[in-house]
């Protein structure tokens, strides 16, 4: 077998991400601890570089699907589009946690290293198309989360958190793999194409497929964070450092998407009437116990812990359409998703002090005092999570909706609708604090420029991505080709 | 008596469902909850050699080497972790790791 250097090209975005998280690695080793600035900056300059790599080849010519490696891994529209918002939400996850890693003294090069490992892992699980290299790129990214989670050694509930996700966590691959080998016992292939063509030969009531089937929908369910398998995901959020926490909030749920969509719909997409009905359950549960949980929490980030549990409920609404509307649908919530955790996440980075984190509502208490600007950026970020009109949460919401009234399942988006009303209260509560309580301290806000900069751009995206979404909305419909 | 494929389907099944119960049963010591997660990778390793052996495809045992090597990976991660649990609770019972709730 001839093998041509040149049939790496689609991989190219990986391969520089590799090499610059290798180098990073090295490279902290000769920074000193004040220059670990030089740290962060390379860290941007990798995402920059790998947005523009990526860019290259999207569009033009080579807009059609390319399969590298043997089969194993494809570029595409899709992976395309959902990498280029993960180096953007990754940029702007940097610039929010330097400012909290420094008040930790975790100002460190682990980091960034395992970040992007992390990030290499979703590029990957994006770009899978057989189910080891899913498997694998799934592994890097959960590997590098366990230890980030892990990364404030002296905290006891860091390292509690990063148990039990790293149980619960493993616990999930583990039911993956065993769907994994019962898909590659029925259809004898690993390769995502192969097993669609078997599937379509076996037929849907297979026994083997099935059961395998359902292992896969666990292990999806786990990583996406869907009730019944939910568990780790407050813990987690709470226990983890606010960085962390940040990382876990917005780019892997693109990954998780993509993981859905390339083993439902490429893979086993004449199963859709099995996976399906296990979506529904899912997809009802978690926004149930998502939204009515929230509101008995008093600690903003196990809230908005339930509030992705409640999203997911979403993002699986879309998926379970079945539809190509449905899928970009679902993308295109997951994608705002992604950016409007990301906000919120940074506003708790931005009030946290030295020593103080600003994790209770109680440090929302009277925002608007302190700072009119920034309450207002945060009542954008949560109107736009509770789906209120003007805000781009609420067209991410009526997209998703619309694709399931499509299929008659008119029930399923009543009930969501329902549900997002009931969530609507305890985002609604933190604006209350914000603009009608009286603050516990009058210390104006403190924070660098950059963080400043980017979480005022993350807020007012809230509010001009809803005139401005149309070349999103429709680069996503393209990716599944409507 | 033949061994045959479902021989071997339903160890891998049994050896999965034990995993399972060590993980969900046990309220001791957080290392058997690891050794657990490392039957089940195990287990599916079995489910894997034998379907590619039954298929006689290479691919499943490829990827059994995969399972390994990440295997391995996973459990220096899980030990440093419980490293650092213990070092900050002085314990490493499953039931006094409680602190986070709600």
């Amino acid at each position: 077998m001839e093998f041509d250097i040149l049939t790496l090209k689609p991989l190219l975005p990986e391969l520089f991400v590799l090499t610059m998280a290798c180098l990073i690695l090295v490279a902290d080793l000769y920074i000193s601890e004040a220059r670990r600035g030089i740290v962060h900056m390379m860290a941007m300059l990798t995402l920059v570089f790998v947005a523009i790599l990526t860019m290259r080849s999207y569009g033009g010519a080579e807009q059609a699907t390319v399969m590298v490696m043997n089969g194993t891994f494809v570029r595409d529209q899709m992976g395309d589009i959902l990498k280029l918002a993960i180096y953007v939400l990754m940029a702007a996850v940097f610039v929010y946690a330097k400012h909290d890693l420094r008040h930790r003294k975790l100002f460190v090069g682990e980091y960034y290293v395992l970040a992007l490992f992390g990030m290499l892992g979703m590029m990957v699980m994006i770009s899978a198309a057989s189910l080891l290299s899913m498997y694998l790129g799934l592994e890097l990214l959960a590997l590098s989360s366990y230890a980030l989670v892990a990364l404030e050694r002296d905290s006891a509930r860091a390292s509690e958190s990063a148990m039990k996700y790293f149980v619960l966590g493993a616990m999930a691959s583990g039911a993956l793999l065993y769907g994994m080998s019962m898909i590659y016992g029925a259809t004898g292939s690993l390769d995502l194409l192969e097993i669609s063509m078997a599937v379509r030969d076996l037929g849907s009531d297979d026994i083997v497929l099935a059961f395998g089937l359902a292992f896969l929908v666990v292990g999806v369910a786990f990583k996406f964070g869907a009730v019944p398998f939910h568990m780790w995901l407050p813990d987690v959020y709470h226990g983890a450092p606010t960085p962390v926490t940040l990382f876990l909030a917005a780019a892997p749920k693109l990954a998780a998407f993509a993981m859905a969509i390339r083993l439902f719909d490429l893979a086993l997409g004449d199963m859709h009437i099995h996976w399906q009905g296990m979506l529904v359950f899912l997809a009802v549960l978690s926004l149930a116990l998502g939204n009515i949980v929230a509101i008995a929490q008093t600690n903003l980030k196990r809230m908005l812990a339930y509030s992705t549990i409640s999203h997911v409920g979403f993002m699986l609404l879309g998926i379970l359409a079945g539809t190509p509307a449905g899928y970009a649908a679902s993308m295109f919530y997951a994608i705002i998703y992604a950016i409007m955790a990301a906000g919120t996440f940074g506003m708790i980075i931005l009030l946290s002090r030295q020593g103080v984190e600003a994790e209770n509502l109680d440090h929302f208490k009277g925002l608007n005092k302190r700072s009119p600007w920034f309450a207002a950026v945060m009542m954008f970020l949560l109107a736009s999570l509770a789906g209120v009109p003007p805000f781009v949460g609420f067209f991410a919401k009526l997209q998703v909706l619309s694709a399931v009234v499509d299929i008659n399942l008119t029930w399923l988006a009543v009930y969501a609708v329902i549900m997002s009303v009931i969530g609507a209260f305890y985002y609604l509560r933190v604006i209350k604090l914000m603009y009608l309580d009286a603050p516990d301290t009058d210390e104006p806000i403190n924070a660098p420029f950059d963080l400043k900069a980017v979480l005022t751009v993350n807020g007012l995206a809230q509010l001009l991505l809803t005139f401005l979404a149309g070349p999103i909305i429709a680069a996503c419909g393209a990716a599944f080709g409507i | 008596m033949i061994i045959t494929l479902s021989h071997f389907l339903i160890l891998g099944a049994i050896l999965f469902c034990i995993a399972l119960a060590g993980i969900f049963l046990n309220r001791k010591n957080v290392i058997i909850l690891l050794m657990a997660i490392e039957l089940m990778l195990l287990a599916v390793n079995m489910n894997f050699v034998a379907f590619s052996r039954y298929l006689g495809n290479t691919d499943g045992q490829v990827f059994v080497f995969f399972i390994l090597t990440v295997a391995a990976a996973e459990a220096a991660i899980g030990l440093a972790i419980l490293v650092t649990v213990f070092r900050n609770r002085r314990t490493i019972d499953v039931e006094e790791l409680d602190a986070l709730k709600g």
